[in-house]
């Protein structure tokens, strides 16, 4: 059976000053389409490499990604990154940066007309399109981010990757971006594989939970499915049986079975 | 767009409660002042920049005057100076040919030479800059070289440089580049090895070409550095250019200041260096204003 993505008996070992150092040791995991994955572990525990090799951005040691059967073995549009500090091009207004992925993609089968459209609209999804013509150094950093995601999302990506995209905003900008993102993803479809630290987050966003271990050789510790209907709403779920359940869970792989010995 | 949602959070607020996400984005309308308080501004703002300087150019000619009219004084006074050179400064756009020309055609003629020698130091310089910086390999190999060769003397170039071209023309431009092109060198590439490893991800997802990385990433991200090297650069150029014109004689200011002292005109040689500042300080300041012009938004992240 193949899934829509596959990532398949990965290793991945970096080369320090001659020593090898192993991150990631058999990590076999499958989304399916329109699927809502979050990876969540302690610092160090490479989940951030593992999002790098599926975009690409680093090569496989041993064993492989597969997205709809193919090898992904480069970078590409259809495995959009929403980078964690944003990466927008600071002497590019937040139209250009957006239209700048647009142009790349979209040059042959959009007209010039349709590709300013398409800017727009994904603008519009974000709600940033009052923002259009400022540079990235003019607008917060929650907005920053949200044309990151208009970015990423312009480019129409098989996979959506989100790098801990909340990591750097103040918890209030948080959850408006993170209510965005449910509204996004409800309405778009979108398969979607975010790394996250943060446990709330990760069960109100997330069809499923990947615990990872701790590095060196970090492995994949548990899967835990998140059986909560969508549309979800973050202040019903303060007290939903189902939610509490599934953060209790998380919090007892994170802190009892697998504590962070070295931050201590 | 922006006016009506200015007006929505100023009239009722709970309509701006209910939607959370346009209440983050309202518009700050920057207030127009009157007309009389920005004249008043400027005013205020040009008194500061202006009377300053002007207060210490009195001061130093006071005492300069002083100094150099007592007996045995070997410099002439400012008066003197003016009075002597009057005749260069109201014209100089005389020419009577050979090198008894005016103030104008000497420093026309330097400054043609350095913008050749510079010009050909900006090109070559970016281009050799954005090589070292992007290839470790390249790197490796030139970087050493560029460390030696950028710390010889500039008019030690030039006995090689007339031997190489056999005329002083060529190469006193050559000299302009040879002194201009390493900071340019350098900073480029410093600039280039310093483009954010973001940028380059995003490039890469983005699949942008060589061609288009260079033009979208490369030149933005490094500009603000290729900028420092440009006006390092021509900084050394103006410094190099009147020592290689004592050298190889001419229409140029740098022989017109070495004739001057050959014929004992102390005068003449101050009023050409007053020259010769303001017009690096000039040359300073256009580089500068396009590097502004240029960089807008870059640094801002």
């Amino acid at each position: 059976m193949t899934s829509y993505l596959q990532i398949d008996h990965l290793d991945k070992s970096f080369l320090r000053g001659g020593v090898i150092s192993e991150v990631l040791k058999d990590v076999t995991l499958t989304i399916e389409q329109g699927e809502y994955v979050s990876i969540i572990g302690h610092s160090g525990c490479g989940k951030s490499t593992l999002l790098n090799i599926v975009a690409g951005l680093l090569p496989v040691s041993a064993g492989g990604v597969l997205l709809q059967g193919k090898e992904v073995n480069e970078p590409g549009p259809d495995r959009a990154v929403v980078f964690q500090n944003h990466s927008l091009l600071p002497w590019l207004t937040v139209y250009d940066n957006v239209r700048l992925a647009v142009d790349k993609v979209f040059s042959s089968t959009k007209s010039r007309a349709e590709r300013h459209a398409w800017t727009i609209h994904n603008l519009d999804l974000v709600q940033m399109t009052h923002a259009k013509d400022k540079r990235p150094g003019e607008i917060s950093g929650g907005m920053k981010q949200r044309v990151g995601i208009a970015r990423a999302l312009a480019m129409e990506p098989k996979v959506l990757l989100l790098d801990e995209p909340f990591g750097a905003l103040d918890a209030l900008t948080r959850a408006h971006l993170q209510d965005s993102i449910m509204s996004l993803h409800q309405k778009l479809g979108n398969t979607v594989m975010m790394i996250t630290h943060d446990v709330d987050e990760a069960v109100l966003l997330s069809d499923r939970i990947v615990m990872m271990t701790n590095g060196p050789s970090a492995h994949i510790g548990e899967i835990l499915e998140v059986p909560l209907a969508r549309p979800r709403n973050r202040l019903e779920l303060a007290s939903n049986q189902t939610y509490l359940k599934c953060r209790q869970r998380v919090l007892e792989f994170l802190y009892e079975r697998h504590r962070f010995v070295e931050a201590a | 767009m922006n006016m009506p949602l200015a007006k929505v959070a100023v009239t009722s607020p709970a309509v701006t409660a209910a939607k959370p996400s346009t209440a983050t984005v309202l518009p700050i309308v920057p207030k127009r002042s009157s007309l009389k308080a920005r004249a008043l501004a400027f005013t205020t703002n040009a008194f500061v920049t202006i009377v300053p300087p002007v207060v210490m150019i009195a001061l130093i000619l006071v005492v300069w005057q002083m100094l150099c009219s007592q007996p045995g004084a070997t410099l002439p006074p400012p008066l003197t100076v003016l009075n002597d050179t009057w005749e260069l400064i109201v014209d100089p756009f005389y020419d009577r040919g050979g090198i008894d020309k005016g103030l104008f055609w000497h420093m026309s003629a330097s400054l043609q030479r350095v913008a050749l020698g510079y010009a050909m130091a900006a090109v070559v310089g970016v281009a050799l800059g954005t090589l070292v910086g992007q290839s470790t390999w390249a790197m490796r190999g030139l970087d050493p070289i560029f460390q030696v060769l950028r710390t010889v003397p500039p008019l030690a170039w030039l006995p090689l440089a007339l031997a190489a071209f056999r005329q002083g023309h060529p190469a006193a431009i050559f000299v302009i580049f040879i002194t201009a092109i390493w900071p340019i060198i350098i900073n480029t590439a410093v600039g280039i090895r310093n483009i954010p490893q973001d940028y380059r991800n995003v490039a890469a997802v983005l699949r942008l070409n060589h061609l288009e990385f260079f033009y979208k990433i490369m030149v933005p991200s490094a500009a603000p550095y290729i900028f420092t090297g440009l006006r390092i650069g021509i900084g050394l150029s103006w410094l190099a250019i009147v020592a290689a014109e004592m050298l190889i004689g001419g229409v140029g200011i740098g022989f017109f200041i070495w004739d001057a002292w050959n014929s004992s005109r102390i005068s003449e040689i101050i009023l050409a260096l007053i020259y010769v500042g303001i017009t690096g300080f000039i040359l300073d300041r256009i580089v500068a204003f396009a590097a502004t012009l240029v960089t807008r938004g870059t640094a801002a992240n």
